[in-house]
Formats: C-alpha cells, structure tokens, sequence
C-alpha cells in the first residue's frame, strides 16, 4: 500500500501561515475552492439549511398531530411527511457527517495536504446544491405526496404531487454521494501519512471509509431505480406498472436494496464520532479497537443482505422472510459489540462530562434502545403487527435522529475550537445536551406505544382516545426543536466572543490536533509521522503518549 | 374496550395471543439489555468520574474474550428470538382449512367487502367468532395493507396479484381495521371495523342482508356474459379447453413444464394472462381478458370455478 | 518541448507516480459503481425476461440486427485503437502516434452514435417506440412493451456515456496533449480515459445479446 512520502524539507516556508479560514477572503475564494476545509464548511452551511427545512415539516406534522382533528388540509399534511422524509435523509442525515467533518478532518486525521480529488469535491457540492434546488422546487411548486418511500404504483400513476421533480431530486443527489464516496476511498487508500497502517488508522476515518464503500456500491442502484421510476412517471408506463405485467414489488427490492445500506451510511459516521469521543473523554483507549473495525466493516458488508426485511408483509414468499429475518440477526450482532465496548471503554477511565461526552452517552443510549426495537422488527411474528406503524417510525427516528443528530452534536462541539479557533460556552452546550435527550425520548418513546396500539403511521387523523401520547409527542418535539436551535445560537456567539483556542484545548491524540486552530491551508508543514495507534491515553498517570513518544499532560 | 389511558391493544383472536406472547418476552429481553447497559454506564460513570480516585492501574489488555463472550452471547439469544418469530410467521401466514371465506378488494380510500353469499359491505366485515375465516384480497389501484390490530395479523394488499389472509377470532365485539400502507389523499380515512359475532348472530346478519344472487351465481352469469362457457363448459365441444369443475386447490402441469396449485392467485393469472400459463396438452388459444375485467369480477368468476369442487385446504 | 515544471505532482501528493497511482484507483472505484448502476438495470431485464419469455423473444426479433451487430464490431475496435494511443503515450516523446490512434478512437466513436441514430429512425418506422408510436405486435402482448421500454433505457444511457467519453477524448487531445503534458513520464491521465471507454465497451457487450440476440436461436 503506497503512502504519502513528501520531503522533511517544508515546500512552504513555516512563519506564521495564515489559517484556511484568513488566508484568502473574496467570495471567490470560497465558491471555487479546493480547499477541503472550506468545502467542508461549505456542506455544513447547505446541510444546516436542508436541517431547518426539513425540521419546519416535522414541526408541522406534530402541530397537526396535537389534535385528533388536525390543522393541516390533508393533502398538505401529506406532502409534509413526504418532503420531510426527502429533506432529511437525502439532503441532511445521509451527506451531515461525511461532508462536513469527515471532509475536514479524514486528511487532517490521516496527515494529507487534502483529499485525493479536490476538485471532485467542490463539484460534489455543486451538485448536491444543484439536486437542493431541484428538491425546494418541487417543495415550493407543491411538493410531491408519495411518502420518501415511492412506492409504485402510487408515486407513477396516482399521485397527484410533483414526483418527478422529487424522483430528480434524489437522483441528482445521489451523484454528489458518489463523489464524495469515491473521494474518501481513494484518499485513505493512498494518502495516509508514513506509519499510518490500517490497524492505527482512527476509528472515525475506519467508520468513514465503511460508510464510504457502502455509499459507492449501493447509491447507484437507487439511481437506476429512480431513474426508471422518473421515467415511468413522465411517459406514463413503465418496468414498475402492473397493468402492464411489471412488478410494484421490484421498485420495493430495488429501492430497499439501496435504502436500509443508507440506514449504515446515517449510522456509521456517528459511530465514528462517538468512538473519538468517548476515550478523548475517558481519557483511556477505546475497548477493542480492532473489534470495532472488524464490526464496522462486518456491518458494511451485511447492511446489503438485509433490504427485504422492510417487505416481511408486502408479499414476499415466506421462505425469503425467513431468509432476510435471520440475516437481520446477523448484523445486529456487531452493532451489539460496539454497544458494549463503547460503555467498557468507560472502566478505568478518568472521566469528565463536557458537552461532546454528554453527546456520546446520550447517543449510546438511544442507539441501544433503537436497537432494541430494531430486534423486535426483525422479528417475523412482531413485524407483522408492528410494521406500517408508528413502531417502526419511533424505531428508526431512534437510531437515525436520536443517536445520528446527537453524534452530529456532540463532533460539532468536539471539533468546534478547531475548526473555527474558538472555545465554546459550556454551560450551554452541556444543557443543550441534556435538552436534546429528554427532548428526543419524551417525542418518540410514545411512538412506541402507540405503535403497538395500531397507530398507523402517515395519517393526518387518529381516534381520539390516542391523543394523551400524541400531545406528549408533540410536547416533546418542541423541546427537542428549542435543544436542535439552541447550539445555532451559542455557536454563532462563541464564533465572535469567546475564547480563542489553543492547538489541543482537550489534549487529545489525534493528529487534527497537533496543527494550529484552525489548522492553514494544505494542513501540516511536514508530514507527520506515525509510530502507534490512535488512542494512546493513560488514565493512570493522566495523561497520553504522542506520536514522538514524548508523554503529554492534560 | 375504552381505557383512560391506551396502553394496549385488545387481544382477540388466537393469532392475536401468539404474537403478544411472543412480543412480551422481547420487551423483557430489551428491558434486560437496556438495564445491563445503563446499570454498567452508571456504575462507571461515577467509579471513574474524574474526582474519584479509584486505581486506574492494569488496563485490560486482552479483549479477544469479552468479544468473543459477547458475540457467542448476543447471537445465541438472537438465534432464539429467529426462530421464535419465524414459526409464528409461518404459521400467520399458512391459513388452515377455513370455516368462512371472504374476498376483499381495496381501492383508493375504502374495503369493499364481498361474502360468498352475495353479501356485500363497506369499510366493515362481518365474522362468526370462533371460526377461522380466510380472506382473499385484492387491489384495484395501488397498494394497500390490511390491518386489524387486536388480532395483530396484516398483510400488504398489491394489485395484479392476490394475497390471502387468515384469522380465528375469541371474543366478540366491534375491532379496528386499517390501511397501513401509504395510498394516497385520503390514507388516514381508509378504515373500517371487524364486526366479531356468534354463530347464529351472524346468520341472522346474513340473512337479513337481502340478497338475492351468491357470489358463485353472479359468477356463473359472467362466466356466461364473456364467453368462457363456449370452451370450459360442461357440453362444450367446440374446442378442446381444460376443464374447470373440480379444478381448485389440485396440481397443473404447464406448457413450459412448470408446476403450480390452482389457487385463487393461479386463476386470476389464467384468466388475465392466459398465453403464460397455457396447460399441458392444450393449444394456446385462450384470448386473454385484460383490462376487461375489474378486480370485483375476477373475484366472482373465482368464487364460481371454486364452487365447481376441488380441494378445499387449498392455499398458501 | 514541455518544461519539467508542469510534471510537478498536486499539492496533495508527494510525487507524480502516486499522483497516477491514485487517478487509476480513483477509475477502478468508480467502474464499480458503474458496474452495479447498469447492473441494476440488466438485472432488471432479466428478470422479467423470465417471467415473460415468449412476450420478449416475440419483441426481441423486431430490434434491427444488423446496426447492433455492426456497431458491436465498432465499438470493440475502438477498444483497440484507445489501448494503442496509451501505448505510444508510454513509448514516444512525440505525441504523433499516439494523436492519431485518438482521432481513429473519436471517429468510431462518432460511427457508433451514427449507427445508433439511423437504428433509432428504423425503430420509429417500426412503430416501437412506448407512448409515442407504439404498436403492439403479435405474440408480445402487454409485457413486450417492458422489453422496448428496457431498450430504449439502456441503449440511451449507454449513448450518453458513450458521447461522454467521446469528450473526455477530445479533452485530451485539445487540453493536456496539446500542452505536452501527456508523455512517457506521465500519461495517467489518457490511461484513465481508455479505461472509461473500455468500460462502455464492456457494457455494450452485456447489451447486445440482451437486446438482439434474444429468440433468434
């Protein structure tokens, strides 16, 4: 495996270089950069604004779901859950942590001047903004009414909103994910610093590089799918039509076949953040760290077994039930790992709860509990009962908001000093923590209840004697969308007020955190050089071994 | 029943308990896990915060045995819970021999409901309880889900083909039943109740239906009306057709060598399709009746073959 | 002649070989993903070829033969003709050869979009083009217009990447070469190219049995 091997003489002199952030300041400077910091920051001001987009849908279902009347037309709540669904998996869950931090720091964290292809990765966010505008369009024009999930032959021949748009939308979108996969792949394949091996890779760019490969080889199936689907839908008959002898099942199986690997890509990136968290705040090494990367890998490679399990009663033989049912097992079983090395990582470490850590734990915990439930669906017999309900919808806003947005959190404070050489305020950050978990539990714990009461879910109108666990969700909504807007707030305060951080504000080992915050253009003036793994704290003596050998105190 | 609080859902009929037991001893197993992760947090949490000044000396080294402790652990319990749910899945999803049959077709945004007597009903069925009934669905235009969850059995309902569904129900009473899958404007109004009744409550509802033809008879006249008589039916001579009496629920042998159960899916196939599924030793002659036929029709023409005999425990 | 100064590796990299070195893996990368977005489709096509044998081969034998069969020959020469432009990339300073087995690779390329286009007309004429001029022929029944619609996706996806390649070749030709940036020392960037275009070969050989040789057994 070729790695990089520049000159220990600096190609560019070492006094005082400005940060990425100062070094140039004209518009142009920004929307034609190669820079991968600042296209990161670029994707964080897009996926930010498609996060508040898609919130102000969410926002509106809970208010219309308040009453067992409702506020909203249906064809309007309809559309809501629908753009809703769209925005937040395509435009924010499934592009939040690759573009932005793993953007950011992959090349910081495996010591490159930047990502392999920079300019793919500009045109990546050219193209996501462009499938953004394709995707507001059909909001703005009236927005499609299928649900995310296009089910034919509802989304081709009976719906009545703009599907085709969508259809595009996502389409597009799914260029972007391939660029920016592609980007990820080659880059840690070819650019590590000399020493970094595999087993000292650390475990966010391991994560990073999983999800990377799930993206490459699953997107474009569902960019065939849309495209056929797009195509039906604008002449009118199509692969998908029954009344032509095509199978609404196999838009199902393709669809899915993308669709529950996206469910890995909006996870394994959290994982990631959460596996640097937690030893930087425990101030020991993570628990079997090669157990992590064999379950980061294990759960890569199986989420593309699993797509029919969200078919278990939409007239799949049984035998194939069956089949996806014990398939399903299998790939909890690393998730189920990594659960328990998160929390062992905590024995005999020197642990401090600032707002990151609170972050991580609170993502361990939901991670759990949608865990959990997801074994319940993976269940045949429960399945059968529990899916198309509001079950499924608690079980996967778990996993993909609870333990994804929170992971989002807890790397934004984590890695806020350097990115932006700002500290941030604390207090703050540690109550919109704590916020967003009670937040978070008390809007979808009774999604479960009344899952299993037979709630279906998609519905603008429900019988009243449900209503005290809607109103509790709806209540628990608005805190969770007080804890989501806080951060906005205190961040963009810190950015002009606070403190300036040092280099290493949480002593921590990796190599983002031995350049300057925030860190100049091409990153490192000579290429570090790496002896040992990535998590070399001592929680004996307090302290952790860098890469020369020297130790360094908290 | 009306609780003050909904906490759970009627349980009504024997698929009903199945799955419930089965849904209580998962939430006691996440219980389990939940408690076993938070307990272990906690302890943690508070033995290695910061201040505490627990020796932190011999950091466990050696961690191949707790993953692998853990990984044989969490696969052995999982492997129960597969097996567990995939007998009952199969099980759900086998109907035994029926008391009742019942055809049902979903369209945008309503159950319509067909008895084999002719009886017909609207975003409502009618069942004796006690009894296995087994429906036949279809869709007229998109996908759609029947769900009745105090018997915890569904079943996506898809156009173009035929799904069954079974059910026993235990006690009597007025049940929810839905649509879970997406289908349209009005979705979230596609429901209707299961009215469960004694045996001889329910044929008095029968009986006061006022029916005059079943559905086999209004078969018969259709089967008549499209011309299917002049080849299938019983003195027909003019050409050599398969012939229908006695067909359902026994094996065919296909053209192209292939073998199927004459079931209602099977039927609908050959009557919309025919040219795919010509029989064993017969000319492909057959027109087929796409688009000339709605999914109402090809139930009846279904219920009619069917009431020419053949084998009754037919189905999946 | 080129100065040195332009073989000087991006800023990321430490030399240009593992500049080139990347740019390949960059290529292999993304043919899987190629890969499995025309396999989707194919996989597609065969599975309702299975359910509806006679409907496709009763369809199949309307697609024109001949232009398929001639463009397969065109294309697989370009194959060729693309490879040898890299090798006399990698063994001449002077970029003659290796411009000329380009512009043999541009005009097949041009030939087969021609073929493809005159096949395209032929298909009009025989009334099988879905929603715009459709007749349904004896023996297809509906499900012959699964196999059409399949058709007309996949030979215009594959048109698009073809006319695609066709650009990065004239790329090269009107860019880096021109500049002298293209030689014995660095050609990673034309070998990535040829192995775009022999991807799109690739597809079509999957194609062209799928489309025209169905039910002419």
């Amino acid at each position: 495996m070729s790695t990089t091997t520049f000159d220990d003489t600096p190609r560019i002199e070492p006094t005082a270089r400005p940060s990425y952030l100062t070094e140039e300041n004209t518009v142009a400077s920004w929307l034609f950069t190669r820079d991968h910091k600042r296209i990161a920051l670029l994707f964080f001001a897009s996926i930010t604004f498609f996060f508040f987009v898609g919130g102000g849908a969410a926002a509106l279902i809970r208010m219309n779901l308040a009453t067992p009347e409702g506020l909203l037309q249906p064809s309007l709540y309809n559309r809501m859950f629908t753009m809703h669904g769209i925005i937040m998996v395509w435009f924010f869950l499934i592009p939040s942590i690759p573009t932005t931090f793993g953007n950011f720091f992959v090349p910081l964290m495996i010591g490159a001047r930047d990502l392999a292809f920079p300019r793919v990765n500009l045109l990546s966010w050219y193209v996501f903004n462009l499938s953004g505008l394709v995707v507001l369009y059909a909001l703005i024009m009236g927005a499609a009414d299928t649900g995310w999930t296009f089910y034919t032959p509802l989304s081709t021949v009976y719906a009545n909103g703009y599907v085709f748009a969508a259809a595009m939308a996502v389409f597009i979108n799914g260029f972007s994910s391939i660029m920016t996969a592609l980007n990820f792949i080659v880059t840690i394949h070819r650019l590590r610093a000399p020493g970094m091996t595999w087993m000292r890779l650390p475990l966010f760019v391991w994560a990073i590089y999983a999800v990377s490969v799930v993206m490459l080889t699953a997107t474009p199936v569902l960019a065939m799918d849309t495209f056929l689907l797009a195509v039906e839908r604008f002449i009118g008959i199509g692969l998908f039509d029954p009344r032509h002898g095509g199978d609404p099942l196999l838009w199902q199986h393709m669809f899915w076949f993308y669709s529950h690997p996206a469910v890995y890509i909006m996870i394994l990136p959290a994982m990631g953040v959460v596996s640097e968290i937690i030893p930087c705040y425990a101030r020991r090494p993570i628990f079997g760290y090669a157990g992590m990367t064999i379950a980061l890998m294990a759960i890569a490679i199986l989420s593309f077994f699993v797509w029919a399990h969200h078919m278990f009663v939409a007239g799949i033989s049984i035998y194939a039930g069956v089949a996806f049912s014990l398939l399903t097992f299998f790939v909890a079983v690393p998730s189920a790992i990594k659960v328990f090395n998160w929390t062992v990582s905590l024995h005999k470490g020197r642990i401090t709860f600032d707002a990151p850590m609170l972050y991580a734990l609170g993502f361990v915990l939901l991670f759990t509990l949608g865990g959990v439930t997801g074994l319940m669906l993976a269940t045949l017999a429960v399945d059968v009962s529990v899916h198309g309900t509001y079950f499924v919808i608690a079980h996967f806003h778990y996993i993909m908001v609870g333990a994804t947005v929170s992971a989002f959190f807890g790397a934004l404070h984590y890695w806020w000093p350097k990115m932006t050489g700002r500290l941030y305020p604390e207090m703050w950050a540690r109550f919109a923590a704590i916020l967003t978990y009670v937040g978070f539990n008390l809007t979808f714990f009774p999604q479960f209840v009344l899952g299993y009461l037979g709630m279906p879910r998609r519905s603008y109108t429900y019988p009243a004697e449900w209503q005290i666990w809607n109103v509790l969700s709806s209540a628990g909504a608005s805190i969770l969308a007080v804890a989501y807007l806080l951060p906005l707030l205190y961040l963009g305060w810190s950015i002009f007020r606070e403190r300036k951080a040092d280099a290493n504000p949480w002593a921590a080992t990796g190599l983002e955190w031995t350049t300057p915050s925030p860190p100049p253009t091409h990153n490192f003036e000579r290429t570090p050089r790496v002896s040992r793994g990535p998590y070399n704290y001592d929680p004996e003596n307090d302290r952790f071994i860098t890469q020369e050998g020297t130790p360094h105190a908290r | 029943m009306y609780h003050w609080i909904p906490f759970w859902p009627d349980t009504a009929a024997v698929n009903a308990v199945v799955v419930n037991n089965l849904y209580i001893a998962e939430l006691g197993l996440s219980g389990l896990i939940m408690v076993t992760v938070v307990a272990m947090m906690l302890t943690f949490c508070i033995r290695y915060r910061k201040a505490a000044s627990n020796s932190r000396a011999d950091l466990e080294t050696k961690t191949w045995r707790f993953e692998i402790l853990w990984t044989v652990a969490t696969l052995g319990a999982f492997l129960i819970l597969f097996v567990w749910g995939a007998q009952v899945y199969i099980w759900l999803y086998k109907p035994p021999p029926a008391d009742e049959e019942v055809y049902v077709v979903g369209k945008q945004w309503m159950w319509k409901v067909e008895h084999p007597g002719g009886q017909r009903e609207i975003d409502a069925l009618h069942v004796p309880v006690n009894k296995v009934v087994r429906l036949v669905m279809a869709s007229e235009d998109v996908i759609h889900s029947f769900f009745v969850p105090a018997f915890r059995i569904k079943h996506d309902v898809v156009p173009g083909t035929l799904e069954t569904l079974w059910f026993k129900a235990t006690k009597t009473g007025i049940f929810r039943l839905e649509c879970t899958q997406y289908c349209g404007l009005q979705h979230a109004t596609m429901q209707g109740e299961i009215v469960v009744m004694e045996a001889p409550d329910y044929a008095n509802w029968l009986d006061s239906q006022g029916v005059e033809e079943s559905l086999a008879q209004q078969g018969a006249e259709l089967f008549r009306a499209h011309g299917c008589s002049g080849c299938h039916g019983k003195n027909s001579t003019i050409i050599h057709a398969p012939s229908l009496t006695g067909l359902y629920g026994t094996v065919v042998h296909l053209q192209d060598g292939s073998i199927r159960v004459a079931d209602e899916a099977y039927l609908r196939d050959c009557i919309l399709n025919p040219r795919s599924f010509t029989v064993a030793g017969y000319p492909p002659v057959m027109p087929d009746f796409s688009g000339q036929l709605g999914e109402g029709d090809l139930l009846k023409l279904i219920a009619y073959i069917k009431s020419l005999g053949g084998k009754r425990e037919a189905g999946r | 002649m080129p100065v040195d100064v332009r073989r000087v590796p991006e800023v990321q990299y430490a030399t240009l070989e593992q500049q080139g070195d990347t740019a390949q893996l960059g290529i292999w990368a993304f043919l899987v993903n190629e890969t499995i977005f025309f396999g989707a489709l194919i996989f597609t096509y065969y599975l309702y070829r299975m359910t509806y044998p006679r409907e496709f081969a009763a369809a199949a034998k309307d697609a024109v033969l001949w232009c398929g069969s001639l463009n397969f020959f065109i294309l697989l020469t370009s194959s060729l003709t693309i490879v040898l432009a890299i090798n006399a990339a990698a063994q001449d300073e002077r970029p003659n050869r290796m411009v000329r087995w380009l512009l043999v690779t541009l005009i097949l390329g041009v030939a087969f979009l021609g073929v493809k286009g005159y096949e395209y007309y032929l298909d009009f004429q025989d009334k099988v083009v879905p929603i715009v001029d459709f007749e349904v022929k004896p023996g297809e029944g509906s499900a012959g217009e699964l196999f059409w619609i399949f058709y007309w996706v996949a030979t215009g996806l594959h048109a698009i990447h073809l006319t695609v390649g066709i650009g990065l070749v004239l790329y090269m030709l009107l860019w880096p070469i021109r500049r002298g940036e293209i030689g014995p020392a660095y050609y990673a960037p034309l070998e990535v190219v040829g192995i775009y275009w022999s991807f799109v070969d690739t597809v079509w050989i999957f194609l062209f049995p799928a489309i025209y040789l169905v039910g002419r057994s």
